[in-house]
């Protein structure tokens, strides 16, 4: 659509801040958790289908490519499940305050951190997957 | 000079589709992230239950009726949130009005696909 208005300033011209980052990964994340359902539907198919399909499975999500994957997804899942909260909490209309949508957005920041490793904590507790 | 506008503003809205049902991607993509919070939570704990299961063990966990129930919901959820996500994502960055059909069409297709495929897994191991 060309247009003789003026553009608002993109992304090359705005100082990168946390909001506008946070802002991205949730959209990046949700993109890539959509494509992680594959392996859902993997994992569910192989499930049904019987034991040689299963450990098909269970042999990629333990190797190198899986595992990377799993541990990308798990830390997607874990930010947009938190970042999905904070966007809730903004649609009954609390926390658009600038110092209270920065406190939050470093509080999903952490919590999905801390929750990634605690995922990770319990899969190396029962020694490793697979 | 042009003509005077003798149109009613009733006139000029209608065929333009409904308002009614304006809010109704926003609210559905609300609906299914609140859904989603507490049977994430149990997917996860769903998954790391199956971590060190063989097929024996990992079926049986599954063929429970409150996890094929829960797994289900967790399931037609997922998709159908990823489905309005999607969307927007791409009405908002995909320029080419064919690209964008095209893309969107894919989407739709995939989520309830997937979804159905899903479900039919969950059912056949609920009831195998």
């Amino acid at each position: 659509m060309p247009t003789a208005r003026p553009l608002s300033p993109h992304l090359q011209i705005y100082r990168w801040q946390l909001t506008m980052v946070l802002s991205i990964i949730h959209r990046a994340t949700g993109v890539a958790l959509a494509a992680g359902t594959v392996l859902l539907i993997a994992l569910l198919l192989a499930l049904a289908a019987g034991p040689d399909a299963y450990q098909t499975v269970r042999a990629f999500c333990a190797s190198w490519l899986g595992m990377l994957m799993l541990f990308g997804w798990s830390w997607a899942l874990c930010f947009h499940m938190f970042n999905g909260l904070r966007h809730l909490l903004w649609d009954v209309g609390w926390g658009f305050e600038i110092p209270r949508a920065y406190l939050t957005g470093w509080t999903v920041v952490a919590a999905s951190l801390v929750m990634t490793a605690l995922i990770w904590a319990c899969v190396f507790a029962q020694g490793g997957a697979a | 000079m042009s003509a005077p506008d003798l149109q009613t503003p009733l006139k000029r809205a209608r065929g333009l589709g409904s308002a009614k049902d304006g809010t109704h991607h926003f609210i559905v993509q609300r609906i299914t992230a609140l859904a989603l919070i507490p049977l994430t939570i149990w997917m996860i704990t769903l998954v790391l239950a199956l971590v060190r299961a063989d097929y024996a063990r990992a079926h049986a966990i599954v063929h429970h009726p409150f996890a094929a129930v829960w797994l289900t919901a967790f399931v037609i959820a997922t998709f159908w949130h990823a489905q309005l996500g999607l969307q927007v994502v791409i009405e908002d960055y995909v320029r080419s009005r064919w690209l964008e059909v095209t893309a969107q069409l894919a989407v739709k297709f995939f989520c309830v696909v997937g979804a159905l495929t899903s479900v039919l897994a969950i059912v056949r191991i609920a009831l195998g």
